[in-house]
């Protein structure tokens, strides 16, 4: 029995900006249920007192002189947009703006 | 116009106690990116300003810029933070064709400065603290420009353009704690609060600071209570609030309409609101909601950073005299009463007092040119005082004309309208419009005694010991030579030429 | 004139060096080889025969003129179409980046234009890096050259494939959870997944950064050796970049090449063999062992108690990057885009539309995991668990490692399974990379190196383990075993496939 539902599929699915057809949606509600396996293997070994690592290597302040390097000529920032216009990208209409 | 309901502010403010909280952005003035090497700056035709990364192509990784760290502890130890030993970026995701990863790289539970607090001078010359709870490194996000939908796409559906000039651009984010008991003066609190941080910007060299540019922009966050004792209300957030007077409208609205609200037995909606600048009003963006899921994590592509004390403390020890304490060490050199002096920074004559004091003028004689003459000219221009066409400099040359008794302050307001005209520096002017006063004594005398001899009563009465006409005198003398006299010395001669 | 096909790269370096033959003698005899068996084997998406033709006459002059050259200058390479590669189509196997012509190089294609290595072509991978199999190609899947109703391993099945089939003498891989080894362990090649920051990710499409290396693909230890030494060292674009020099690989992999091991401590850990893994592949391991043990190698049974739980923090932590990682395809800036089929056309609503249509089965699973993962309340239960995890596999190295030279494992737990086995089976297919995931987890480096044949006369990789930075350890260990097992083969493993 699937422990994450459909309904959060779906909301998860929205939230990462992909269309699901309803099967898919059924399809990732089974099998996520690996993730809740995972979790509870992990959580017991992983006590709170251990601390993460969160970089694999501990590296500290790297940093970059604030020094300019040559932009993209315009062409080649363009040549992928899938429309453009006036040097701009363009998108369809944004939800959510004035 | 918004159809809100609102209540009146002064009744609001009576029955409710209004608590804001501020999150400021600042964009750096570094030359390049908070993460790659493209060069930033106002005004560039669009698209000119990046790189791969700035594009979010994919393969590309983030470098942090090391001057931008350092400009974020400048402003963290000018806000009495402190500056957290290790800190590490954080992935804030949202979806938005302006952000180019569609995760903007912040700081989330790992700020580099924190606790800090920021005394903020009112009009009146109240000192106001605010506590700052944290002032985090960001990047910026690009730029939408809007089309209207009549060219003939699709259901004639809107589109918009997008420009990732600005994509990048390091920020930081200062966020203040709740601010309690500003009480009925909280809009101004949140103005002040916002122009000294403008100010110490630009003392720190860290940012233009420049509002109209969107350098410093501000979300205001307000609720009320009924009392001061009184738990948090539910607070709105004004999104991008970008002029001082702004800050102000939008903390005086936000009261009036939560009032309205909460005087009907409603509840304030937690939502975010748009200000409109035209009409000082704010309308509804949109309510919190799952899209302010950001699954924050921390930054894979980026490693920790670990500002060592030394740095820390060798950014200190560098750091300028701050805003605050330089009005005080100025208030005490030039010896202003309280009410000179805040009328001096209400006018934003400081530096220009300061820069004439430094071309070795008194500080009263500064004042005296700023605040009086050029602060009449540049009213009836409507222009700041800084934007005059006259330096400090020029100002500085005026009174040492004056000093010198070249010439008097009647002529130096005909100097100061050739100098805004573009005719040159004071001395220039005085020259070309033959302006210089006669301090020659032989003309004077010759004046004088003409004006002597045409009034003997007075004359009489002067040598009589009443001085009080001698006034009279001068006034025929100065008239006679068309005002280009000393008026001193004019006093002094005809004493010595009456013999009284 | 010898077949060039099947020399190694380093005897073509020392024939492109002796005159014997040209850069362009060399790179056409790979582009007949291709042009002859892809259509069985379908290990390229791409084949840029002009560019590597013109590459390699370049090549030529510069020699001719008696420029200096570099070790590898004139070998021919193949690229997982994983890196981006300036002019050439760069797909990650995915419909959503099909026709995309990056603007820039990957650091790692830099450094290979440098050296002057045609770059024969772009090879095939699954979706993103996500799969053993390549199965999960948007662009159909490569074949086994040993059997070609056999998967090729994965991700990088193209560029073992490739090299198997002698197709190209080198190629890049990158090993996000075993994606260089088990190919390399599946098809009788050699894979190197260097330590974390060893090799620059800049320009490798990022799959889970905190686990994503770059590394070599070849036939022999000291080919890997020559083309990691190429890629390998510090890059200021790679903030996770290593800022020190590599230790002598080459140098390592000559000295192991004698085939002693006198001194050198081998630690067979106890959780990464026996139950679960194919006796074939159980047997091929133990005897290469006890290869070891007879060439002076002491061999010492370590534990690494958490090695177990690899698999669970794998499976947190990895769909959490890929979920950020891959947000910015979304159709707005470069790539597919796809407007939905009904309803208004808005920014976000094109976004979903896209990523629902470019994104294949596999992808669309982990991003939903990940976003899942990452999402309000889980972050400290699921990615911060995980990484938790992670400081006990690091811990469990480190004491191993206390103990013990190198570790080592069989690569994968069975051979190439045939096609359709396991596609529909999430568990079977992720624990092929049970026993290359700890090496990710904790950025310490792996090679595997052929072992033999299993039962199935399938190939079986030897995976060998050092600790961070210690890479010369795998090449040293790598070419010992080569040079023992070649012995008692009388030949190179692949001489034993069947003819194409």
């Amino acid at each position: 029995m699937s422990t994450i539902s459909c309904d959060e599929v779906a909301r998860v699915a929205a939230l990462a900006r992909i269309d699901l057809t309803d099967e898919e949606v059924a399809k990732f509600a089974g099998e996520l249920d690996v993730i809740v396996e995972s979790v509870a293997r992990v959580s017991k070994v992983a006590t709170l007192d251990v601390p993460a690592t969160s970089h694999p290597l501990p590296l500290t302040n790297v940093f970059r002189d604030d020094v300019p390097e040559p932009s993209l000529p315009i062409d080649d920032v363009l040549a992928a947009a899938p429309e453009s216009q006036d040097g701009k990208f363009v998108v369809a209409q944004i939800l959510g703006e004035e | 116009m918004s159809n809100e309901k609102l209540v009146d502010y002064d009744d609001a403010v009576k029955r409710y106690d209004p608590v804001i909280g501020i999150e400021v952005h600042v964009e750096l003035g570094t030359r390049t990116k908070m993460f790659d090497g493209a060069e930033q700056g106002f005004g560039a035709p669009a698209n000119t300003q990046v790189t791969p990364i700035s594009l979010g192509l994919p393969g590309t990784l983030p470098v942090t810029n090391g001057k931008a760290v350092e400009y974020a502890i400048r402003i963290g130890l000018a806000l009495n933070c402190q500056i957290a030993e290790v800190c590490r970026f954080a992935r804030k995701h949202y979806f938005y064709p302006d952000i180019p990863k569609n995760f903007q790289t912040s700081q989330s539970d790992e700020p580099i400065a924190f606790d800090g607090h920021l005394d903020v001078e009112l009009e009146d010359g109240t000192m106001f603290r605010v506590e700052i709870e944290r002032a985090h490194m960001e990047e910026d996000a690009g730029k939408n420009t809007h089309v209207g939908g009549a060219d003939g796409r699709i259901h004639g559906a809107d589109y918009s353009l997008v420009d990732y000039n600005r994509s990048g651009i390091p920020l930081v984010e200062i966020v203040t704690k709740p601010i309690l008991g500003a009480g009925e003066r909280a809009p101004e609190v949140a103005r002040a609060y916002v122009q000294t941080l403008r100010d110490i910007f630009r003392a720190l060299e860290v940012s233009e600071a420049r509002m109209e540019r969107g350098n410093v922009r501000a979300d205001i966050n307000v609720s009320l209570r009924p009392t001061p004792d009184s738990p948090l209300g539910t607070r709105s957030e004004t999104k991008n609030v970008n002029s001082f007077r702004s800050i102000e409208k939008a903390v005086r609205y936000e009261v009036s309409r939560h009032a309205a609200i909460l005087d009907a037995g409603n509840k304030v909606p937690q939502e975010t609101r748009h200000f409109h600048e035209e009409d000082g009003t704010t309308s509804s963006g949109r309510p919190k909601s799952d899209a302010d899921d950001y699954r924050y994590f921390p930054e894979p592509d980026l490693v920790p950073v670990a500002p060592s004390r030394q740095w820390v403390e060798d950014i200190r020890a560098a750091l300028p005299e701050l805003p605050a304490a330089r009005r005080r060490r100025l208030h005490d050199a030039w010896g202003f009463a309280d009410a000179e002096m805040r009328d001096v920074v209400n006018a934003g004559a400081l530096d220009l007092i300061d820069a004439t004091v430094a071309a070795e003028t008194t500080p009263a004689a500064a004042r005296k040119w700023w605040m009086g003459e050029l602060s009449r000219v540049a009213k009836q221009a409507d222009v700041a005082l800084d934007e005059l066409a006259i330096t400090p400099a020029q100002v500085g040359e005026l009174q040492s004309l004056i000093d010198a008794k070249r010439i008097n302050d009647k002529i130096a307001r005909q100097v100061i309208d050739g100098v805004l005209a573009g005719e040159g520096d004071p001395a220039a002017v005085v020259e070309a419009r033959g302006l210089e006063i006669v301090s020659d004594d032989g003309p004077l005398l010759a004046a004088i005694d003409e004006t002597l001899a045409a009034q003997p009563d007075i004359v009489e009465k002067v040598r009589g010991g009443n001085l009080g006409p001698i006034g009279a005198i001068i006034g025929a003398v100065m008239k006679a030579t068309k005002g280009q006299a000393d008026a001193g010395r004019v006093r002094e001669l005809i004493i010595e030429r009456i013999g009284a | 004139m010898t077949d060039l096909t099947c020399l190694s790269a380093a005897a073509l370096a020392d024939g492109l060096a002796a005159g014997e033959y040209t850069s362009v003698d060399v790179t056409q005899a790979h582009l007949n080889r291709i042009a002859d068996v892809e259509p069985a084997i379908h290990a390229f998406l791409h084949v840029s025969a002009e560019e590597a033709l013109a590459a390699a006459r370049e090549t030529d002059a510069k020699r001719a003129a008696g420029q200096k050259m570099a070790p590898l200058a004139g070998v021919p390479i193949a690229i997982k179409d994983l890196v981006v590669t300036k002019g050439l189509p760069t797909t990650a196997a995915s419909k959503i980046l099909e026709g995309w012509i990056p603007p820039y190089d990957a650091t790692i294609i830099e450094r290979i234009k440098a050296a002057g290595l045609p770059i024969l072509g772009k090879t095939n991978l699954d979706e993103f890096a996500m799969g053993s199999s390549t199965e999960h190609s948007a662009f159909g899947p490569t074949r086994n050259p040993w059997d070609l109703g056999r998967i090729p391993g994965g991700s990088g099945g193209g560029s073992a494939a490739a090299v198997a089939a002698f197709e190209a003498p080198l190629a890049i891989g990158t090993d996000t959870g075993g994606s260089i080894r088990q190919p390399g362990a599946v098809t009788g090649t050699v894979g190197v997944k260097p330590t974390y920051g060893s090799i620059s990710r800049y320009g490798c499409i990022a799959m889970a950064s905190s686990l994503d290396q770059a590394g070599p693909v070849t036939r022999t230890v000291l080919d890997a050796a020559l083309l990691h030494e190429l890629l390998g060292g510090h890059d200021p674009r790679d903030s996770t970049s290593l800022n020190e020099p590599l230790p002598p690989l080459v140098a390592a992999a000559k000295q192991g090449a004698s085939g002693d091991l006198t001194g050198v401590r081998v630690g067979v850990v106890k959780e990464m063999h026996g139950e679960g893994y194919q006796p074939g592949v159980e047997a091929r391991f133990n005897e290469a062992v006890a290869q070891m043990q007879a060439a002076g190698a002491e061999v010492i049974e370590v534990s690494c108690p958490h090695f177990p739980y690899a698999f669970d923090a794998y499976y947190l932590i990895m769909p959490a990057e890929v979920s950020s990682n891959l947000a910015k395809f979304d159709g707005m800036r470069f790539g597919l885009r796809v407007e939905p089929r009904e309803g208004p056309i808005t920014a976000e609503r094109v976004m979903s539309a896209t990523r629902g249509a470019g994104f294949g089965p596999e992808v669309k699973r982990r991003i939903i995991l990940g976003t899942y993962a990452l999402g309000a309340g889980h972050f400290d239960e699921y990615y911060g668990a995980a990484q938790r995890v992670r400081t006990l596999i690091q811990r469990d190295f480190a004491e191993a490692y206390a103990q013990v030279d190198v570790l080592v494992s069989p690569t994968a737990p069975t051979t190439a399974f045939r096609f359709g086995e396991k596609v529909d089976d999430l568990m079977a297919m992720y624990l092929n990379d049970v026993a290359t995931i700890p090496a990710n987890l904790a950025g310490v480096p792996g090679i595997s190196v052929p072992a033999g044949l299993s039962d199935d006369a399938m190939p079986v990789g030897f995976q060998i383990l050092a600790p961070a930075k210690a890479d010369d350890r795998l090449y040293r260990v790598g070419a010992a075993l080569e040079t023992l097992l070649e012995r008692q083969w009388g030949a190179p493993l692949l001489t034993q496939a069947p003819a194409l």
